[in-house]
């Protein structure tokens, strides 16, 4: 964290171009006034034009890449008496259906790999939150001023629930909220984003709660805005908690 | 998928992976091992490969999964399975050092080379990939096989742990 709350992260993700505009075009503004972030991408600017001598420093012998090129390069075809049409692209029809089918539950297992990540990150880190209140009211605003969107809290007071904090994190690139709860010894991680393509892409919409990744999950779309509850509790806690968080943004 | 169209795709990539797979193993001998198996493997899966699809993110995959099953892939694992854990100390250290001595230091070839072989090899290696290789964070995510959030924290501790190793240096000379 630099001196004026910037994180070097954020300083980073801005210099490998991975920023969206808008919080790009914020750092620019901010990148004026600060010197200390300005000598800060100065600095990782250096290092990087440095490092592009990385790039060539070991160079592969002659006779190795002859070796490789005759190991990769075209054996002159002999074989070309493959069955009928029909047979060949029968059997290719059945490889792209067979790809297709691995690569979705590919896409969907690494999707909820990413939440389950998201969750335990914060489990397992030490300092595991950018605002620590069990009060709506401070951790609400906070995110107001961290991320593009606006979503609301419902009053924990009187449930099972704690609210424990909030912190700033990424989901499939985009800036999300976490805020996390309690109940007993668990946490639960509220995920929310904002809706994409891509987000319900990777996460189809479904109909109570899932085992997903060994942990219980239950997601949802309402105004733009994607949710996921995500806890090792039972399966009637995460719909409890969903069921509150839905109340609070109808 | 034939093997004219393999080539076609398969060798521009040639000095790239030559160059990396010796920044990972640090010997020339093993980096030709890695090099030539990782060919074998994918001209082998190459009918999996689906054109349109990033040729270069996935034969930087092979090449790393490759890496890890060999003998200082797995050597490495076993001495830094904690490394994605946690970097405070490295971070309290890379706060004491200004950019100007950063920037001082990483024009020396030799040091920041140094500084860049002391790192574990997942620190080295996504700053390779980020920096040298020029991916975006998506294409780390699919070499890495993590997920993006993993690549932006990992990058930021590897960032970090390179200044502490630049910054070592530095002091070492001082005394």
């Amino acid at each position: 964290m630099m001196r004026c709350g910037q994180d070097r992260e954020t300083l980073a993700a801005y210099l490998d171009g991975e920023l969206q505009a808008e919080r790009g075009n914020a750092l620019e503004q901010h990148l004026r006034t600060c010197s200390e972030c300005a000598a800060e991408i100065a600095g990782m600017l250096s290092l990087r034009r440095s490092m592009r001598a990385a790039k060539t420093r070991f160079t592969p012998s002659a006779q190795f890449r002859q070796k490789i090129q005759s190991q990769a390069a075209a054996k002159r075809r002999g074989f070309r008496t493959f069955g009928t049409l029909s047979v060949a692209f029968a059997a290719l029809a059945i490889l792209v259906a067979a790809f297709l089918l691995t690569r979705q539950g590919m896409l969907r297992g690494d999707a909820y790999r990413e939440i389950a990540d998201l969750h335990t990150g914060d489990l397992a880190s030490a300092n595991p939150y950018d605002v620590v209140s069990s009060d709506r009211h401070t951790v609400k605003p906070w995110f107001q001023g961290h991320i593009p969107f606006a979503f609301n809290l419902p009053e924990f007071g009187g449930t099972e629930f704690t609210l424990l904090g909030g912190r700033l994190v990424y989901l499939h690139q985009q800036p999300a909220a976490q805020v996390v709860v309690g109940v007993r010894q668990h946490k639960i991680s509220v995920l929310i984003a904002q809706d994409s393509a891509e987000l319900a892409t990777a996460f189809p919409l479904s109909t109570g709660v899932d085992l997903r990744n060994s942990f219980n999950v239950e997601t949802w779309s309402n105004h733009g805005l994607r949710f996921f509850v995500i806890g090792d509790v039972e399966k009637p806690e995460i719909q409890h908690l969903a069921e509150t968080i839905q109340s609070a943004n109808p | 998928m034939d093997r004219v169209f393999f080539e076609q795709l398969a060798m521009p990539l040639f000095d790239q992976l030559y160059n990396h797979a010796c920044w990972l193993t640090g010997d020339r001998v093993e980096a030709e091992d890695l090099v030539q198996e990782t060919y074998a493997k994918a001209l082998k899966g190459f009918a999996s490969f689906a054109e349109g699809t990033n040729i270069r993110a996935w034969m930087f995959r092979i090449l790393r999964n490759t890496f890890l099953t060999s003998r200082s892939g797995l050597a490495a694992q076993r001495t830094e399975s904690l490394e994605d854990q946690g970097g405070t100390a490295e971070e309290s250290v890379s706060h004491a050092l200004t950019p100007e001595v950063i920037l001082m230091r990483s024009q020396n070839e030799e040091t920041l080379f140094a500084a860049l072989e002391s790192l574990p090899v997942n620190y080295r290696q996504i700053i390779l990939l980020c920096e040298v290789e020029e991916m975006s964070y998506r294409e780390i995510a699919q070499v890495l096989d993590v997920p993006l959030g993993t690549v932006m924290s990992r990058l930021s501790r590897a960032r970090a742990g390179l200044r502490a190793a630049l910054g070592a240096n530095v002091s070492e000379e001082v005394r």
